[in-house]
């Protein structure tokens, strides 16, 4: 028997028959149900990929039900950038009929099924996949016997997983080691033995499968800092604490609860804390009331405890308080699809609340970004003493990735509040200048204390009725939020500089659009990416971009609306009245596949080309005219 | 939390040696109708400042929306006008987020007991240390006369034209239950009784709270008459225990009994002043949370940020 855990036999050097075949990347996808810890298989083979310098991407299902019931986990792990996490899965693992039944569709046809025989048949004579009956759970019980019944099915799938893709098996043992050493010696000598029994599997059934990732090239790993390996709201959370965040106030909610879940745990250590409030509003006030006081706080939510926020953002717009909103963003609107990735929440952060409110409006990228948004969002609250929103969503909240250590020396912002004094020319809110407040225990020059107020106010925080003072504060906080536009970078644009087709993305669509592009440019049409993570304000330059192609599709998850055009697209077309941006939406709850906005490019492409074709002036004419 | 590592030491350049006065506690000139109670407040709270001697720049005033809620715009210290029944979690952030200041949130009402109802109740129970003063004038003063949470049932407004109908809520009784370390009624027509329990207010470590009847004379005037003894009303003082062994003493109010503040919370109208109910023994929430950090601190070994962001990712790997 080849086992990883005797010394003698080095980890996956004993190859079956063939030698591995070379591939890129691979998706495999674990249906089973939830109490089978399908999860933590993908955990483990995802902090594997970290480790082993390949990157990864994953892709879950939180189960509907609390405990029991299906449930899924997705990785595509491989060599070089994984953009997203696979249309269609490569192999799939199907614990249960239901399972099979559900997930059969999902597979690529030429793919590799693995299936429980204990406890599914397959459609016989299925020849669209390779199908192999696996004793998942008779293999189990029988390797780890006594009295654990089938506990482990995850960890013999995990050891032949191991053998078909050539992991590093030394690794993989001290990841096993690492999860369940604390808890007592039987699990992790059960765990090994499944593993053992998984791993040992293939050797004398598998012959032909057989594969291992491309080397990799390191130059791709300049950073020179080892990999790690979280899920967004992690990456968030660390990003906020790095950035010198102390203080929050937060009401659960799937999928933000993680992220307050992760600051009560840190900040104490940090020397701040985090307060669960009695509801969201409770929660972004008590949040407000920590950056009055110097220490500028975060509050997050979904969707539904955003809009519960509103009246609060609208006083801190008022007011001029430095603020990170979070939202995770889900399928709305109420309760709706609270386990589903959505975009739907970017108008309603754009333009939520009453009066005019202008306010800084980010979206990270990827689970990385997650991490340098929070920084960038706090920088930006500072600096023009503002709330921020960062809009994540479902899909980056759960999703496993692996990135470079950040470079925490060089990141490192110092928390510490400034209660300096302030000289007798002090004024809260000056209208020549960004505001920059006092917080209370700071002493005032003047002896005149200042008035933080939602009422409309004088340059001293006086209440006031005078319209020309309502009009100049305005203005005042308006272009604060202008200035930041004109100071922003240009967004990533790849691809062709000008042609047929710019795709627009944002948040996690990042992936999948890139992605997409490249197939687009290989079926030989001239087109370009551009990724939206500033959303309010948008950078400059960007009507000059749009203008360089025919036609500008902007893909999002959330619905057309009454007019045909996505939420993104809706304020492009508003900011750039130009009519060839156009849209890809969907609402199926679901990350984009890559093939639905191919097909969505091509389907605006076609109009455009028959549009041309029919003499319809494009709107690069209609704009010289 | 005053974490010493979170606050940049206070330049010096300024003294505040001059004793906090009147004069300089005055700021905007109160936009309240001539008679308003709200007035008499504000005097009062002049004097707690006066007596207390707080450094200025540590005072926080702080409000939601209201007549009442006006109040910080009128004293001049470091302050806030936060939105309608939203101040008390705000308020709650600010001495969390600094444990050196002395916080003291005004309000109606309406602002307190309806719309603010919940965040009362919460803050209440975790004994977060600020003073809340609540002034009831049983009536929506700002926005011209609706019935009001404390609204006596028959009175007439103009959402209820014919006459209140909806039961009233007892607020001793509500804030009792809302688990305050500190409840005291007052009344506005009582300056030097106003003065004793907001001081007393300020100077508990906790939650505490101070309702004071205060008459809107423009909405509902004569409110509390039968409160008023130069109106023909009863002022019924609560006299405490004052464990002095005397007979009396066994009839006098122990304010660390809450049964016995339930009792005097369910009197017949107008009801009894004074201290209801004080503890000083439950901790409160800045203490508990100042614990977490130590205990955090002691257990990561006083690690710099750096080093604990930096060993949180190395398990990451
Ligand atoms: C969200 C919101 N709803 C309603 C109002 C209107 N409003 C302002 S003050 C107030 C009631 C004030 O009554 P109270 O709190 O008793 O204060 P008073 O004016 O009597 O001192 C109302 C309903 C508001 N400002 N905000
Ligand atoms: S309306 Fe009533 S509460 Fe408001 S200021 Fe006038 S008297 Fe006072
Ligand atoms: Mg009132």
């Amino acid at each position: 028997m080849v086992s990883p855990n005797t010394p003698e036999t080095p980890g996956g050097a004993a190859a079956p028959s063939a030698a591995p075949r070379s591939i890129h990347d691979v998706v495999i996808r674990l249906a089973g149900n939830s109490q089978d810890g399908i999860q933590s298989v993908g955990g483990f083979l995802a902090r594997l990929a970290g480790r082993s310098d390949q990157d990864v991407m994953t892709y879950m299902t939180i189960p509907s039900t609390i405990s029991g019931g299906p449930s899924i986990f997705q990785v595509r792990m491989g060599t070089g950038d994984i953009l997203s996490s696979g249309d269609r899965a490569d192999m799939l693992v199907a614990f249960y009929q239901h399972s099979y039944d559900a997930h059969i569709g999902s597979l690529r046809p030429g793919g590799v099924l693995l299936y429980d025989s204990d406890h599914v048949t397959p459609v016989e004579g299925d020849n669209r996949f390779t199908q192999v009956a696996v004793p998942i759970t008779s293999g189990t019980v029988e390797a780890v016997g006594g009295a654990g019944k089938d506990k482990g099915k995850n960890i013999y799938i995990l050891g032949l997983i191991a053998r078909v893709f050539d992991l590093d098996v030394q690794k993989l043992a001290a990841l096993i080691k690492e999860r369940f050493g604390g808890k007592n010696e039987d699990i992790v000598r059960n765990a090994m033995l499944a593993f053992d029994a998984g791993y040992a599997w293939p050797q004398n059934n598998l012959h032909d499968l057989f594969y291992r990732f491309e080397a990799i090239d390191l130059a791709t790993r300049a950073s020179g800092r080892p990999q790690v390996t979280m899920d967004g709201n992690q990456a968030l959370a660390y990003g906020l604490l790095a950035a010198g965040v102390r203080h929050g106030a937060g009401y659960p909610i799937t999928p933000w609860s993680s992220i307050m879940e992760t600051l009560r745990t840190e900040l104490p250590k940090y020397g701040g804390l985090f307060v669960q409030c009695e509801d969201e509003i409770a929660a972004i006030s008590t949040a407000i009331g920590f950056s009055y006081t110097g220490h500028l706080a975060i509050t997050g939510s979904a969707g539904p405890g955003l809009s519960l926020k509103m009246e609060a953002l609208g006083w801190a717009t008022m007011a001029e308080m430095p603020l990170i909103v979070v939202n995770v963003q889900r399928g709305g609107p109420s309760t709706g699809m609270p386990t589903n990735v959505e975009q739907s929440d970017l108008l309603q952060a754009i333009y939520g609340s009453h009066g005019d409110t202008p306010r800084v409006v980010l979206s990270p990228k990827n689970v990385e970004d997650c991490f340098y948004i929070a920084m960038e969002a706090c920088r930006i609250a500072r600096t023009y003493s503002t709330p921020v929103i960062i809009l994540s969503d479902m899909a980056l909240a759960s999703r496993i990735e692996a990135f470079d250590e950040p470079d925490f020396p060089k990141l490192m912002v110092d928390p510490k509040a400034d209660l300096s004094d302030r000289g007798a020319d002090f004024k809260p809110y000056p209208l020549d200048a960004i505001t920059r407040h006092a917080p209370p225990g700071s002493k005032i020059g003047s002896g005149k204390y200042p008035t933080v107020t939602g009422l409309e106010h004088d340059e001293l925080g006086h209440p006031t009725g005078s319209s020309k003072l309502h009009t100049q504060m305005t203005a005042k906080r308006r272009e604060k939020i202008k200035k930041l536009g004109t100071s922003l970078p240009s967004p990533e644009l790849n691809g062709d500089s000008s042609g047929e087709v710019l795709l627009v993305t944002w948040g996690s669509t990042w992936g999948p659009g890139l992605e997409a592009l490249k197939r687009i440019n290989t079926a030989g049409v001239k087109g370009g990416h551009l990724h939206l993570r500033h959303i309010h304000p948008l950078p400059d330059g960007l009507e000059g971009i749009f203008n360089r192609y025919h036609k500008i599709v902007v893909a999002e998850i959330n619905d057309e609306g009454l007019y045909g055009f996505g939420q993104l697209a809706v304020m492009l077309r508003a900011r750039y009245a130009n009519p060839a941006i156009v849209s890809v939406t969907k609402t199926d709850g679901l990350t984009f596949k890559i093939s639905e906005i191919v097909a969505g490019v091509a389907r605006h492409i076609e109009s455009a080309r028959l549009d041309a074709s029919l003499g319809v002036a494009q709107h690069s004419a209609l704009a010289k005219n | 939390m005053s974490s010493p590592t979170l606050v940049s030491p206070p330049t010096a350049a300024i003294t505040t040696a001059v004793p906090l006065t009147k004069k300089i506690l005055t700021a905007d000139h109160p936009t309240w109708c001539p008679g308003c109670g709200d007035f008499a407040v504000l005097a009062s709270f002049y004097r707690v400042l006066e007596k207390l001697q707080y450094p200025h720049e540590k005072i926080v005033t702080f409000a939601g929306i209201g007549c009442s809620s006006r109040f910080p715009y009128f004293v001049n210290t470091h302050g806030g006008h936060y939105i309608h029944g939203r101040a008390l979690p705000f308020a709650a952030g600010i001495s969390l987020g600094n444990d050196d200041l002395h916080v003291f949130v005004f309000g109606g009402d309406g602002d307190g007991f309806s719309i603010g109802g919940n965040h009362l109740v919460h803050t209440a129970r975790k004994n977060v240390n600020l003073t809340y003063v609540i002034m009831d004038n049983s009536v929506y003063g700002l926005t011209k006369k609706q019935t009001s949470p404390t609204s006596p049932i028959g009175f007439k407004t103009k959402t209820d034209p014919t006459g209140a109908i909806d039961q009233p809520i007892n607020p001793m009784r509500t804030l009792l239950n809302t688990g305050a370390t500190f409840v005291a009624r007052s009344h506005a027509t009582q300056v030097n009784h106003m003065v004793e329990m907001m001081t007393r207010a300020a100077k508990h470590p906790g939650f505490s709270v101070v309702e004071i009847l205060s008459e809107c004379v423009e909405f509902y005037a004569g409110a509390f008459d039968s409160s008023i003894p130069r109106k023909g009303g009863t002022w019924s003082l609560i006299q405490e225990k004052k464990n002095d062994g005397t007979p009396e003493d066994a009839d006098r109010h122990d304010v660390t009994d809450e049964v016995a503040a339930f009792k005097l919370a369910g009197q017949a109208w107008p009801g009894s002043f004074g201290v209801f109910y004080e503890n000083n023994v439950r901790k409160t929430k800045n203490v508990l949370e100042a614990e977490l950090v130590t205990k955090a601190r002691e257990r990561t070994k006083n690690a710099t940020d750096l080093q604990l962001l930096q060993a949180t990712f190395a398990k990451m790997r």
